[in-house]
């Protein structure tokens, strides 16, 4: 490879994409070039940085100036500055909100200096589409230590031994499973990659593979090593174009330079990858239910026994690991069970991927040790709740797991904890919640969710949550009665222990953990015909304080609906029919005289 | 569902879509993802079209069809927009940028413009939480959208229809 005194790096992770960086990308290699200077700079595409609140990232190697927000104008200033001048580009710097000032690098910055990068250690630092990066981290080594070196016994010694449990959201020792699949007999084997990512407000898998989609076929190559499998399938949902793509680009490479195909690494081990697309289902996430859909069938769930490692994929033993799971397994080959067996805690080991999202000042894709609390989550790397609201609640797990609240925030994070406090790990969705969020709404809104993707097959899933969305309808729309309360999680009870699938026995997990954290708001809801937090349109009102009022027309003119009126200099009304509650008006009056109840 | 006549050059390239596949009903998922990107929708005629050639009854094409929203069986419109909905988009605001869309062209999620210009769906995280509310309309992406900017938006595409 090409040696370069400077590099730049651009993400072009979805996020930084949908802000233009392929278009930063592009010109900033014409400028490059312009100054004729691509033989000493080269300017590469990368996948997500993982903050994606201030994207596009750009950054300089090596002094790891860390450029925010770049437009596709900055491209000359940060080559003209900061390359040929060696100044650096003060206005995109990160500023830090706390004491105001620009920090010049990643490594200084809160974001950053609070996580531990395992799972995403290449994502950001290699260009995702070039297999001699991958391979210049140390990628395939352990692959090429695996089948030349080790028995694949002790291979599912090591995983076992470093306690590495499936990060899709089960939390099922890693290793055991592996040896599972190895003991059962069969003519033919499959591993799966299980990256059909559908937890709303997650993008963890999705910027692993479009980060470092090596480290996954490295791992399943592995995988399929240790439970002789010649055959891998990713299974990855067709919304992730972006994903696809580099995912078969990878493939393509690792096949050209025979770390796929016959007699890896001259052994008389043979493992290639093929791909299965999803359609876009939750339910398929379920193992059983992604193996239906791998066979182009409806994706819904059956009964386990018989469990995918005795009878998945077309009958065969079956080994399903979800993304992050394989993006750890390279690593603890290297560095050893003990390494990884040190950080965490002591029934969760290494370090989880968090979609850190929602009222939020720093969205954004974070890596922390197990057994980090929520609190330096959200307020020490998240930099605290937007706009200088107050703290509500925080949903992890996604649409199957439960709101938190402040009196969680010291909970050190890991799976058996927060299944104790009522939520759950999950793939790693973390949404947070402010004081205008409300919390029957937010069920509501998971519940829409469940009845949407509820395969149909068992009736607790299929009715009993059609019937919890129900109640939750009359309560968030006043009709509500204090009984509802009652019969609402009574309901919620017996759907958790009914339902066939995951799925279905999560599913009430929103409604149960707002229930019990947030009981209070759900009496307001049904006693008081009240919303606290402003969020149910019918029980909601906006009104002009009309000695405030000063005539100013601003509303007037921000409302999409047209449902304020009034003259100039006389105060305003809104039209209680057509207002449709978007606040709008509420952010531009400059004297405060817009009011909720 | 109402009757279409399916162009015999569209009929040439379903059938090959279904040999690349071997024919295999075990490929249905991929090969509905290859009509679809073909046809631009899924009528009854090209799932009529594929069972026939997988040797499957229609049935069984209908229902992975209903299954999965990937799929659909109704034209999209010239510019489909989808507003995310996943949780961080809501959190942010979504339900009411979806609301003023669907008042300000006069549909509901999952219908088409009169004039086949638009239309609206909602899907679940296009994985830019950090630009949330998001509004993609076709390979367009719009962040941070409120819904009085939801104006701005459709006078975009009316404009290159000028």
């Amino acid at each position: 490879m090409a040696t370069y005194s400077n590099y730049i790096l651009v993400c072009t992770g979805t996020g930084c994409r949908a802000s233009q960086s392929e278009q930063i990308l592009q010109n900033l290699k014409a400028t490059v070039e312009k100054h004729g200077m691509q033989g000493d700079v080269q300017v590469l595409r990368t996948g997500c940085f993982g903050f994606c609140e201030k994207g596009p990232v750009v950054r300089m190697i090596p002094d790891n100036t860390f450029y925010t927000q770049v437009t596709p104008e900055d491209t000359q200033e940060i080559v003209e500055e900061h390359l040929i001048k060696g100044r650096q580009v003060k206005r995109l710097l990160y500023l830090n909100p706390e004491t105001n000032e620009h920090i010049l690098d990643s490594k200084h910055m809160n974001f950053y200096k609070r996580q531990y990068r395992i799972a995403l250690r290449n994502c950001g630092f290699i260009n995702p589409e070039n297999i001699d990066e991958y391979i210049a981290r140390n990628g395939y080594i352990a692959l090429g230590k695996a089948v030349t070196q080790m028995t694949p016994d002790e291979v599912i010694k090591v995983i076992m031994e470093s306690g590495l449990r499936g990060r899709g959201g089960g939390g099922f020792p890693t290793g055991l499973k592996w040896q599972i699949t190895r003991k059962v007999q069969a003519d033919r084997k499959y591993v799966v990659c299980n990256a059909d990512e559908g937890d709303p407000g997650a993008f963890m898998d999705r910027s692993i593979l479009e980060g470092d989609p090596h480290s996954i076929i490295e791992a399943m190559a592995i995988n399929g090593y240790c439970t002789s499998a010649n055959h891998g399938l990713v299974y990855i949902r067709a919304e992730y174009p972006l994903a696809v793509e580099r995912l078969k680009t990878a493939i393509q490479q690792a096949k050209e330079y025979g770390l796929l195909g016959d007699n890896l690494f001259g052994t008389d081990f043979s493992f290639d990858i093929g791909i299965r697309y999803g359609a876009g289902a939750f339910v398929c996430g379920e193992e059983t239910a992604l193996m239906h859909s791998m066979e182009g069938l409806r994706g819904e769930a059956t009964v386990k026994p018989p469990f995918p490692s005795e009878s998945g994929y077309k009958g065969y033993p079956t080994n399903v690991n979800n993304v992050e799971t394989y993006a750890n397994i390279p690593i603890i080959l290297l560095k050893g069970a003990e390494w990884f067996a040190s950080i965490g805690t002591e029934k969760s080991k290494g370090t989880k991927v968090f979609a850190l999202a929602g009222k939020v000042n720093n969205v954004g894709l974070i890596e922390v040790p197990m057994g980090t609390t929520l609190r330096e989550v959200i307020f020490g790397i998240g930099g605290g709740i937007k706009d200088g609201k107050k703290f509500k609640a925080v949903q992890t797990g996604g649409p199957s797991g439960g709101c938190l609240t402040e009196k969680h925030l010291d909970l050190p994070i890991d799976y058996d904890n927060l299944l104790a406090a009522g939520s759950m790990m999950g793939s790693g969705g973390m949404i947070v919640m402010d004081e205008d969020d409300c919390m029957v709404a937010m069920a509501k809104f998971y519940l829409d969710f469940m009845v949407e993707e509820s395969c149909g097959k068992c009736s607790p899933c299929r009715i009993g949550n059609k019937r919890l969305h129900e109640m939750l309808q009359k309560i968030t729309s006043g009709k509500g009665k204090r009984e509802d309360l009652d019969s609402l999680r009574n309901l919620a009870m017996v759907i958790k222990d009914t339902a066939l699938c995951g799925l279905g026995q999560t599913s009430p997990n929103s409604v149960l953990s707002t229930i019990d954290n947030f009981y209070e708001e759900y009496l307001a809801h049904v006693q008081e015909q009240r919303c606290p937090a402003h969020q149910c349109c019918e029980l909601t009102q906006y009104f002009i304080n009309l000695e405030k009022c000063k005539g100013c027309t601003l509303c007037a003119r921000v409302c999409p609906v047209n449902a304020i009126s009034g003259d100039r200099k006389i105060p305003h009304a809104i039209d209680q029919q057509a207002c449709i509650h978007c606040g709008a008006c509420i952010e531009k009056c400059k004297f405060k005289a817009i009011l909720v109840r | 569902m109402e009757k279409i006549h399916l162009p015999q050059c569209k009929i040439k390239e379903l059938k090959e879509i279904c040999e690349r596949n071997n024919n295999d009903p075990g490929e249905l998922i991929n090969i509905l993802h290859g009509a679809q990107s073909a046809v631009g929708y899924l009528p009854r005629e090209v799932q009529e079209f594929i069972a026939a050639q997988l040797n499957i009854p229609v049935s069984q094409v209908y229902g992975v069809i209903t299954f999965y929203s990937f799929f659909t069986m109704l034209p999209k419109g010239k510019y489909p927009i989808s507003v995310c909905l996943g949780t961080a988009c809501y959190v942010r605001g979504a339900e009411k940028v979806i609301q003023e869309f669907e008042r300000q062209l006069d549909i509901k999620v999952g219908q088409t413009t009169s004039d086949g210009l638009f239309s609206l769906d909602s899907l679940r995280c296009v994985g830019a939480c950090g630009l949330a509310p998001v509004v993609t309309v076709g390979k367009k992406v719009y962040g941070h959208v409120a819904p009085e900017k939801v104006r701005a938006i459709l006078s975009d595409f009316y404009m290159l229809e000028e």
